[in-house]
């Protein structure tokens, strides 16, 4: 141990004098010599050389939101690593820095950290879509630029170049992607027996979703279908409600080849008329639960209490929020209960390509902070996080799609994520990854708002092309 | 606000002060009463002056300059904010979301400060004046303990008692499924914070009331006037100071409350989307802080008009 602790100060007055020198050398590094990592440092071992501090930032805690993933990482992967850098002759002491919140406010958190020249040096649950505006804000680097060695990296070459551009912008990688997903409609099966509809379902249009919501709604007490609406759900809205409605029309939000963002067209009007259709005089849905502060929680809570007939939402629900071992909404039966089908486009074939079905991915990673101290034991711990052995251990209990092809091999025996991966991973789109897209997707959630709180849908539409052209100007919208 | 006192009442302020020599005031005061000299005078100003400068006055400027740049949380407009001049400003006052905000912070302000807080307070603090010392003890502890109760605490109970599905108050009148934050949502806020700050009002009211000479309460009583009448005529123009200053800083207060937040969100859509919430959502939320800080600025000079309305009347009221 002691000859650790020596060998661990020699290396550590090594790295700081290498930073040192990178830091003369680069401008970008010369911003914040010395940030907040300092202070715990100190606290923590006041009368000693202290040993390399890495703070890791993921929006999981436990007991509360991904409280697999929080658990995972204290309890196995931080030991791991400190262990595993010990034996190499670094002492690390890995904080880990949990939160619960909405993405959202995660999100602003963390540009209000990096704005100030702070953060954690290794900062998780960070949206590929967030890379974009992140980047232009000169809040993250490009990998290469803080540790070039990064790009040595053997695991680039088990992540597709596609995951792997979800982390990128203009061409450079941000960070690592921790994997991908894809949306389905839930659906549950005893509800569906008990209202007369097949337990094997699968919808081929829109109207096949309003006729089995009609069939639930004959029964008492159940709320047919959640299709998130509405501001107080946030992004959910746009990516699990609106744009998996979108490309079901034939449009893209925003046309790659134009540089143009979808305005009130008739594809736009169409996927407010179905939420007309749902939270309209019928009540297919359930219009209040959209406007709840914790209206996404809850309409959790109530689809694993078998209060809710349908439900859109990504892998994330049954990997997560409903899985057994959850603290969100966990369901003992889910393996029997629940079911999933594709969402259909509108009708067949009138989805973008002429598909006959549609979804929507995104996918999050890790980035590495630029203002970090330890930029080479942070990355360190970013390439252990996402290695085979520590993916396979996080996810035996509950796979998901992660960035790797090695892992995913071995990994994806679940019948769910199976699904995803084989039949949605090639019919899915992604957000675009632009500056403007998070202030468009807020003027996507008020638009299906209004349509919720009983605005008709070209009101609604006329509403949302206004707000667009104040932020991407008119010039950049198709009608 | 803070600004204002000092600077508002400063050119009476050593004539108030100096009682005993008000007869020599008829002449110019000396302005070194102390006797310490221009310098030294200085030396034990400067501490405060630089404390007032750091916190109160370089944040206001350099909100005043946030206000005119496009500046956002992330982006290009994060790295390299531009001046816009008064954009922000000119939107604010074109804005039908800003316009709305303002006129709901009004209905919150005097729902629950003028008309909740301080007739509930007043009205608590009266009706205790006759009660039971065991009575007034629990009284008074209820409420100051929803007073001193740390407010997200308060927010989480009353989540709890209004909520739709196993709501409380559902429970009791039997409403089940009334979703009263979504149905009812500026009522629910306000009452949440009339529950929230009527301690202050009670207390400051106590405290006036047992200020009132009883032999004029006493001659009242006898010459056979009635409780209102006691009150309008004894009571009021005893402790009209003390309700200007319960009135001036309840309502300041109740201005810049964020708590109703904890409660709503701001919503349904923008419907409890009183001032500070809106700032909130525009700067943190949707990133805006340029826009942001123009509302802040704008909302800096709300403030100061109603504290400049009340200390004058305030001081009106003295002279006279």
């Amino acid at each position: 141990m002691k000859i650790y602790r020596k060998r661990g100060m020699l290396t550590a007055a090594v790295l700081a004098s290498a930073l040192v020198l990178a830091a003369c050398g680069d401008d970008a590094d010369a911003d914040d010599p010395d940030n907040g990592e300092a202070a715990p440092d100190e606290e923590e071992q006041p009368d000693d050389a202290a040993p390399v501090t890495i703070t890791l930032a993921e929006n999981a805690i436990r007991g509360g939101k991904n409280t697999e993933a929080a658990e995972w990482i204290e309890d196995s992967a931080i030991p791991e690593f400190e262990n595993m850098m010990a034996d190499e002759g670094v002492e690390v002491q890995v904080v880990f820095e949990g939160s619960g919140a909405d993405d959202e406010d995660y999100k602003t958190t963390i540009a209000l950290d990096l704005s100030t020249g702070g953060g954690p040096d290794v900062i998780g649950g960070f949206d590929g879509i967030w890379v974009g505006e992140f980047a232009q804000a000169d809040y993250i680097q490009p990998l290469e630029e803080i540790h070039p060695d990064s790009s040595a990296w053997d695991g680039w070459d088990q992540i597709p170049e596609a995951v792997q551009e979800n982390m990128s912008f203009e061409g450079q990688r941000y960070g690592i992607p921790g994997g991908t997903d894809g949306r389905v409609i839930y659906y549950n099966t005893e509800l569906f027996a008990e209202a007369g509809l097949p337990e094997d379902w699968q919808p081929t249009s829109w109207a096949e979703i309003l006729d089995a919501a009609r069939a639930l709604q004959q029964l008492d007490g159940v709320v047919p279908l959640q299709l998130n609406g509405g501001t107080a759900m946030g992004e959910a809205t746009t990516m699990q409600g609106f744009l998996p409605l979108l490309v079901g029309t034939g449009a893209h939000i925003y046309d790659e080849d134009a540089g143009t963002w979808q305005g009130a067209s008739p594809q736009m009007e169409q996927v407010l008329e179905f939420y007309a259709a749902v939270y309209g005089d019928e009540e297919l849905g359930d219009p209040l639960l959209q406007q709840e502060a914790a209206g996404r929680d809850n309409s959790f809570l109530m689809f694993s209490e078998g209060e809710i007939g349908m439900l859109i939402e990504g892998d994330y629900l049954w990997r997560s929020v409903i899985n057994p071992g959850s603290d969100l909404a966990p369901m003992e039966n889910r393996d029997d209960v629940i079911g999933w089908a594709m969402i259909p486009a509108m009708e067949p074939g009138a989805g973008v390509n002429g598909q006959d079905f549609v979804s929507m991915s995104g996918g999050g990673g890790r980035v590495l902070n630029p203002n970090s101290d330890n930029p080479e034991v942070a990355w360190r711990l970013m390439e252990f996080l996402e290695s085979p052995d520590a993916l396979f251990e996080r996810h035996a209990d509950d796979p998901r799609i992660t960035s790797r092809m090695d892992v995913n091999e071995q990994l994806i025996d679940d019948d769910m994520i199976s699904f995803i991966a084989e039949e949605v991973l090639p019919i899915t789109f992604y957000r675009p990854g632009l500056e403007e897209y998070p202030a468009v997707s807020i003027a996507l959630q008020e638009a299906t708002e209004a349509v919720v709180t009983g605005v008709s849908p070209e009101d609604a539409a006329a509403q949302y092309q206004s707000a667009l052209e104040g932020i991407v100007g008119a010039d950049n919208i198709t009608d | 606000m803070p600004t204002t006192s000092p600077t508002d009442q400063l050119p009476q302020g050593p004539r108030d002060s100096a009682g005993p020599l008000r007869r020599q005031s008829k002449r110019r005061l000396d302005p070194d009463a102390a006797g310490l000299g221009r310098a030294r005078a200085s030396a034990f100003v400067a501490p405060a002056m630089v404390l007032i400068g750091v916190f109160l006055v370089f944040p206001a400027l350099w909100t005043l300059y946030l206000g005119v740049t496009n500046w956002r949380l992330t982006g290009l407009a994060a790295a390299e904010p531009e001046f816009v001049g008064l954009d922000n400003y000119i939107d604010a006052l074109t804005d039908d979301r800003f316009l709305g905000s303002l006129s709901r912070t009004f209905v919150f302000v005097i729902g629950s400060a003028l008309a909740g807080q301080m007739v509930l307070g007043f009205t608590i603090a009266w009706l205790m004046r006759s009660a039971g010392k065991t009575m007034r003890g629990v009284v008074e502890t209820l409420v100051l303990l929803a007073w001193i109760l740390p407010a997200s605490v308060i927010a989480w109970l009353w989540l709890v008692l209004l909520d739709r599905r196993d709501g409380t108050l559902n429970m009791i009148l039997g409403t089940e499924g009334t979703a009263w934050l979504l149905e009812y949502p500026m009522q629910s806020i306000i009452a949440f914070n009339i529950f929230n700050g009527t301690a202050f009002s009670m207390l400051l009211f106590s405290s006036a009331l047992a200020s009132v000479p009883p032999s004029q309460l006493e001659t009242a009583r006898m010459s056979g006037a009635r409780t209102l009448a006691i009150l309008r005529d004894v009571v009021f123009p005893n402790i009209r100071g003390h309700i200007l200053t319960v009135m001036l800083l309840v309502t300041l207060w109740t201005f810049n409350v964020f708590t109703p937040f904890l409660l709503t969100g701001g919503g349904p859509g923008q419907e409890t989307e009183i001032f500070p919430v809106l700032i909130y959502r525009l700067a943190l939320q949707t990133g805006e802080l340029g826009r942001g800080a123009a509302f802040s600025l704008i909302m800096i000079v709300i403030n100061l008009v109603i504290a400049l309305i009340y200390l004058r009347v305030l001081r009106e009221r003295r002279h006279t």
